[in-house]
């Protein structure tokens, strides 16, 4: 039994934005698999909640119409990783999300809630960021949307208003058109694991697979939000697929990761792990793309 | 303990329609648990980490610790007490967890084969691997897993109609026809009492 | 013949289907909550306690504090009492704490009429505390001025023993000799049975009744009576199916708070059902134990003088205490026997959280450190690790005086012969050679015992009943436990065996309840096969006699040409079967002149024990980028006897190995050094091993028969946790040429390591 003053069941987004505009207290609640956790830990215990779990039309992964991925932000991690469009143009994010928990809590677990608790180790995140994902915003006054990136204001807080519900995540065609990616995600064991520091990783390579075309990293649980290494992309952009390369590359990730140190891992071994794991990430990404290394 | 608010929420439970008025703050283990006293679902963890609630909703497995009970209106809900027949027989799952010796204390075992017979439902073949990420989800400190593995597998083979592979083959000191338990007890060697036929 | 033969389980069915019944699933809806008001600080006393806002909380019915509770010591541990006062287990333990020992100590509970509520009240519990210093660490804790915990032990030290044997300081100044010095540590770890903690606890008639999730039953009842001042038999505890004890549960935990709660509620049942973070900072941890070994050896490996220290970390209460240390320093100073011996073990108090048993209980511990300092002898002598151990372990004929044991068989040699089979051994020794790069494989070896049962330590009892039903068919009662290792099915094919009856004959009569079951101490030592053997034994012997002679009455045969078999009556002669077992039940039980009920009760003393053998190989795959260690194989041979159920002794194997690999690569219980506080009180955190972090589990069997036991059988249920981290230490020092001295080795250690040796 859970410590909850109030649950306030929305039918549709609509009714989840009244709900929320009627009861400044209340938090949302999609899959609960923070959130539920969270009361009986008693960090949010006595709330009131707005639950938007049955909503199904923010379920699914489409395609629009200029070719952009639209996953809804209630579409389950296990959804997610056995949808037809994910698996055909961005296994990179099914393979990072199937990495979640365990099975039971990629069922119940959402992209929108991994977004939406703006934690550095969401195992969504990193791959979302180096996949240039945008993020779709409905509020009281309609739609918008920004770039994934923006949406992270800080550890725990992201750019969503009291009476906003995050609707949808997009991938752009151009971000994933010829890009071809890994992510690996480092733990203590294998399952039932919170990410020590994951690394996504997408390049597209020159059609003769001899030259970066594009690279772009992201991190998570490598400074308080998940981020993109940036001095090591642009180092990494126009140069031959080579060791050196992906030397020079995971050399300059050290120049844009920040982690820190706690009980979970010390600062020097998350510094050691983000280069390690940004040159097998990029070998295997330059693998999967037809590069030969 | 103040204003309590209560949800009737209706739901197919083992097959069968259900409808009760629940607690909003009950989670879905509490609800099966104490509302229809189908205490085959575990509680060791409540926080999802663990998997002894895990049942299966609307065909995928969820830990129903974190799952709250007025989300299961108009769901279809398997618990492990659904998968025996009508006369107690065993599905072939639970026999091979017990051929298999995959059973030890059982706190495990209930959320471990409502996983098992959820993978087996798909109809594929996995391969060790597979199944060893498949069946992740829930933790277990007496078997190490081994027999786990060894019955789910078994049972992924029979269903599919192929033939077992090497490593299945049972041990020659097993001896796969129960004659001890109370199954047995009560479907074969249950003598009834009689009167004596020996007297002075 | 029904000993050796793999049946399934006879709880089987019900597990399979989710019938069993386990404490949470009996306890009535209706029961109070109860919600323990746990310390803040490490360290300190309560100056105050404010529960004012929380008795404002609806539903709250009472909440008691720590100058509420009798301030009577009692102790914890699941020991047998002893009448010798001086071998009592230590009473340190009060039902709540003024004075806080560590993190998490119980200062004041709260009864409610529902979880929430009884939750919402307790965190508006407002505590106000002196705060002490405190100390974390065994030896710190030692030092002067260190804090101290306990009036009764001034240094902290709860106990101190020595071994001393041959003179050392003579024997080392044997020229040539080479000294080999190594430290080897081990952390705080947990049990994590699925099955969290918990028991209610209700009054009946003036008497009060606790049903709990327990390996030790009766044990509990007493431990009840003395924290409450109450007489022994005014308590009645029920212990039904557990889900999973290891150790954890042969303490008593909360069943006496429980029940002195229901006597100040009127009597009304209360429940009172641990979290799973109670159970990692409340419940009990295995001890963190340094081990400092010192051998002075011929250059052929011959050991002439030995020295061991070790430091075992007790917590904040004695619970069991130096129990383990002892059993530890015992088992390593035989493993390869040495003239001249010199070993200290002190147990000592900290502000951490109690140690108290958990499987392998010491011996883990004490055989990482002398499995991995055999490995670095090997090395620094230039000696093969299996022919060394193959020539210095425990020989056949090598005699204990103090627990009279004998090494009866060559079964070392026999473990290992198997083990090296299994898994190739000697190939991959020479492919594993010269390795570069990245990723390396290497393979390992570690033997270990274990004393089955606590003879001569503590007195060894085992009570068993026999109560024939009309139908021919037989209740047995013992007070050894089934905790889920299987042992009411071993009880059921001893019984049967021994008897001469069909196995669906045979009842075992699984939970036990102290006004109805005969006295038992319970499960621990992995005495189960070997002490209520004895006692099943024992009884049936007796009660199959008692049967003949019943049936002469009837069959006018004498009852020595009379036999039972498949629970029949036989004539010996020609094997004619006379009557069954539910005629003669029937005839002798409504007999009109004199009616016999068909039953016995036997108390059997066991006044041995016996030694259980094992080693274990692994295999890994070291990435040294990645500082990671994957376990490719792992195999374990043990020497238990003869088995009585194969299947069974297999899957304990697992699980023991299970847990090895767990505490060789993972798991540990982090205390927060700023404040003490519990890091790691999750099953996230706590990193137990998954489906996905076992290769396959091999497990392999020599069956010497013991001669001291009933039947053949001896201790399995520890064992097979005890080789498994040195053999994968081991293994990854062949990989990689690191040596790990502490556990676990999870990658933040072997980061450390492969820095400290320029790898990474």
């Amino acid at each position: 039994m859970y410590d909850i003053k109030a649950l306030y069941e929305a039918e549709s987004v609509e009714d989840a934005i009244r709900l929320l505009t009627e009861h400044p207290e209340a938090q949302i609640i999609a899959g609960g698999s923070d959130v539920l956790v969270q009361i009986r830990g008693g960090r949010r215990a006595g709330k009131e909640l707005v639950s938007i779990y049955m909503i199904d039309d923010m379920r699914g992964v489409s395609m629009l119409e200029d070719g952009t991925i639209r996953i809804g932000s209630l579409t389950s991690f296990y959804h997610i990783a056995e949808d037809p469009i994910v698996q055909k143009y961005i296994p990179v994010l099914g393979e990072a999300v199937s990495t979640v928990g365990s099975p039971q809590v990629r069922c119940i677990g959402t992209i929108g809630g991994n977004t939406c608790n703006g934690v550095t180790s969401a195992d969504s995140s990193s791959t979302l960021h180096a996949l240039d994902a945008i993020v779709e915003v409905t509020g009281p006054n309609g739609v918008r949307t920004l770039p994934i990136k923006e949406f992270y204001l800080g550890p725990g807080k992201v750019d969503l208003a009291h009476n906003e519900v995050q609707t949808a995540i997009m991938i752009p065609k151009a971000a994933y058109e010829g890009y071809y990616g890994n992510y690996i995600k480092y733990g203590m064991r294998n399952a039932m694991e919170i990410a020590t520091t994951g690394c996504s990783v997408n390049v597209k390579l020159s059609d003769d697979k001899k030259t970066i075309l594009d690279i772009r990293i992201g991190y998570g649980v490598a400074g308080p939000v998940p981020l993109r290494a940036v001095t090591a992309e642009a180092a990494g952009k126009g140069q031959p697929v080579s060791m050196d390369t992906v030397k020079l590359v995971s050399e300059k990730v050290l120049e844009d990761v920040k982690p820190r140190d706690s009980w979970r891992a010390s600062k020097e071994f998350r510094l050691h792990l983000c280069k390690t794991m940004a040159e097998r990430a990029t070998i295997e990404a330059i693998k999967r793309a037809g590069g030969d290394i | 303990m103040g204003q309590r608010q209560y949800k009737l929420v209706t739901c197919t439970i083992n097959g069968k329609e259900r409808s009760a008025m629940v607690d909003v703050r009950a989670s879905l283990t509490d609800m099966l648990r104490n509302e229809y006293e189908l205490t085959s679902v575990k509680k060791g963890c409540e926080v999802g980490e663990c998997g002894a609630c895990n049942v299966i909703i609307n065909g995928e497995c969820f830990n129903s610790c974190i799952y709250l009970a007025v989300w299961a209106e108009g769901k279809d809900i398997r618990t492990l007490e659904g998968l025996e027949g009508p006369n107690g027989e065993l599905s072939d799952i639970q026999q091979a967890f017990i051929d298999e010796t995959a059973i030890q204390c059982g706190f495990c075992s209930p959320g471990f084969i409502m996983t098992a017979e959820e993978i087996l439902e798909r109809n594929k073949i996995y391969t060790d691997d597979e199944l060893r990420k498949l069946l992740s989800g829930h933790l277990c400190r007496c078997t190490g897993y081994e027999n786990i593995l060894r019955a789910v597998k078994k049972t992924m083979y029979k269903r599919q109609g192929l033939e077992m592979p090497e490593d299945l083959q049972p041990n020659e000191d097993f001896h796969s026809t129960p004659d001890v338990g109370p199954y047995n007890r009560l479907t074969g060697e249950t003598a009834c009492i009689k009167e004596p036929r020996y007297s002075r | 013949m029904l000993i050796g033969k793999s049946v399934p389980r006879v709880d089987a069915y019900d597990k399979a289907t989710g019938r069993t019944k386990y404490t949470d699933d009996l306890c009535s809806r209706k029961a109070y909550i109860a919600k323990i008001v746990h310390s803040t600080i490490t360290h300190g006393f309560v100056k105050s306690i404010d529960t004012s806002e929380a008795e404002k909380v609806p539903g709250v019915v009472k909440i008691l504090t720590c100058f509420d509770a009798p301030e009577v010591d009692f102790p914890t541990a699941g020991h047998p009492y002893s009448n010798d006062p001086s071998h009592q287990d230590i009473a340190d333990r009060h039902l709540l704490n003024r004075h806080v020992r560590y993190y998490g100590d119980e200062v004041a509970v709260v009864v409610a009429e529902d979880e929430v509520s009884a939750v919402q009240a307790m965190r508006k519990v407002k505590v106000e505390y002196e705060e002490l210093p405190f100390v974390l660490d065994a030896q710190k804790a030692m030092e002067e001025g260190a804090p101290v915990l306990h009036d009764r032990a001034p240094n902290n030290c709860i106990a101190h023993t020595d071994i001393r044997k041959g003179n050392v300081e003579e024997a080392i100044k044997e020229p040539g000799l080479i000294c080999v010095d190594g430290w080897y540590e081990t952390p705080k770890v947990q049990h994590c049975h699925i099955e969290n903690f918990l028991c209610y606890a209700y009054m009946e008639n003036g008497r009060i009744v606790v049903v709990a999730s327990t390996q030790i039953p009766h044990i509990v009842r007493r431990i009840i009576g003395q924290a409450l001042s109450m007489d022994w038999g005014k308590i009645r505890v029920i212990k039904p199916y557990i889900g999973g004890g290891f150790g954890d549960k042969q303490d008593a935990l909360y069943e006496p708070l429980c029940a002195w709660l229901t006597t100040q509620v009127g009597g009304h049942c209360v429940k009172l059902e641990c979290t799973r973070e109670e159970t990692f900072t409340n419940c009990r941890v295995r001890h963190g134990i340094r081990t400092h070994i010192k051998s002075y050896l011929r250059p052929d490996g011959t050991p002439v003088a030995r020295k061991f220290e070790c430091w075992s970390n007790q917590g904040a209460y004695g619970s069991h205490g130096h129990g383990i240390a002892a059993k530890g320093m015992g088992v390593i100073t035989q493993l390869y026997p040495c003239d001249n011996v010199e070993a200290d073990a002190y147990t000592v108090y900290t502000n951490t959280g109690v140690a108290g048993a958990m499987r392998g209980y010491g011996i883990p511990q004490a055989m990482f450190a002398q499995e991995c300092h055999c490995e670095d002898i090997c090395r620094k002598l230039g000696l093969d690790p299996l022919e060394y151990r193959r020539k210095f372990s425990m020989p056949v004929g090598f005699y204990e005086p103090f627990s009279k044991n004998e090494q009866y068989f060559d079964t070392y040699n026999q473990c290992l012969d198997r083990a090296i089979e299994v898994t190739d051994y000697k190939n991959k020794v020479e492919a594993y050679k010269n390795q570069t790069g990245d990723i390396r494989r290497g393979i390992g070896i570690a033997l270990s015992w274990y004393n089955t049962a606590t003879y001569p330590i503590s007195p060894e009892t085992s009570s068993c009943r026999m109560v024939m039903n009309q139908d021919g068919s037989v209740q047995v009662q013992v007070g050894e436990t089934e905790i889920g290792q299987g042992a009411d099915t071993a009880y059921t094919q001893m019984a049967a065996e021994t008897l001469g009856f069909p196995l669906h004959m045979v009842n075992v009569v699984s939970n036990q309840d102290t006004d109805v079951c005969p006295f038992g101490t319970g499960a621990y030592a992995s005495r189960q096969t070997y002490t209520a053997g004895m006692g099943i034994r024992t009884a049936a012997e007796a009660f199959k006699k008692k049967i003949l002679e019943r049936a002469f009455k009837f069959t006018k045969i004498q009852p020595y040409l009379m036999d039972i078999e498949d629970g029949k009556i036989v004539r010996v002669t020609d094997g004619r079967v006379l009557m069954t077992m539910q005629e003669l039940s029937l005839l002798s039980l409504y007999d009109k002149d004199d009616s016999e009920h068909l039953h016995i009760e036997t108390t059997t003393s066991i006044r041995s024990n016996a030694y259980s053998f094992g080693c274990c190989i692994a295999e890994v795959e070291v990435d040294l980028k990645m500082c990671k260690c994957k376990l490719v194989n792992i195999t374990n041979v043990h020497d238990v006897g003869t088995l009585i159920n194969p299947a069974l002794a297999r899957a304990q194997v697992h699980g023991g190995m299970s847990m090895g690999i767990g505490f060789a690569l993972s798991e540990v219980l982090l205390y927060d050094e700023k404040t003490g506080r519990l890091l790691n009180d999750n099953l996230l955190d706590y990193k137990l091993s998954t489906f996905m972090d076992h290769p396959h589990l091999e497990a392999q069997f020599i069956e010497n028969a013991e001669p001291t036991s009933a039947y053949g059988t001896k201790g399995l249920g520890e064992p097979p946790v005890n080789p498994v981290a040195p053999a994968i230490r081991n293994a990854i020092l062949n990989a990689t040429d690191v040596a790990c001295n502490e556990l676990p080795m999870r990658p933040h250690l072997l980061f450390k390591r492969f820095k400290e040796e320029n790898l990474i």
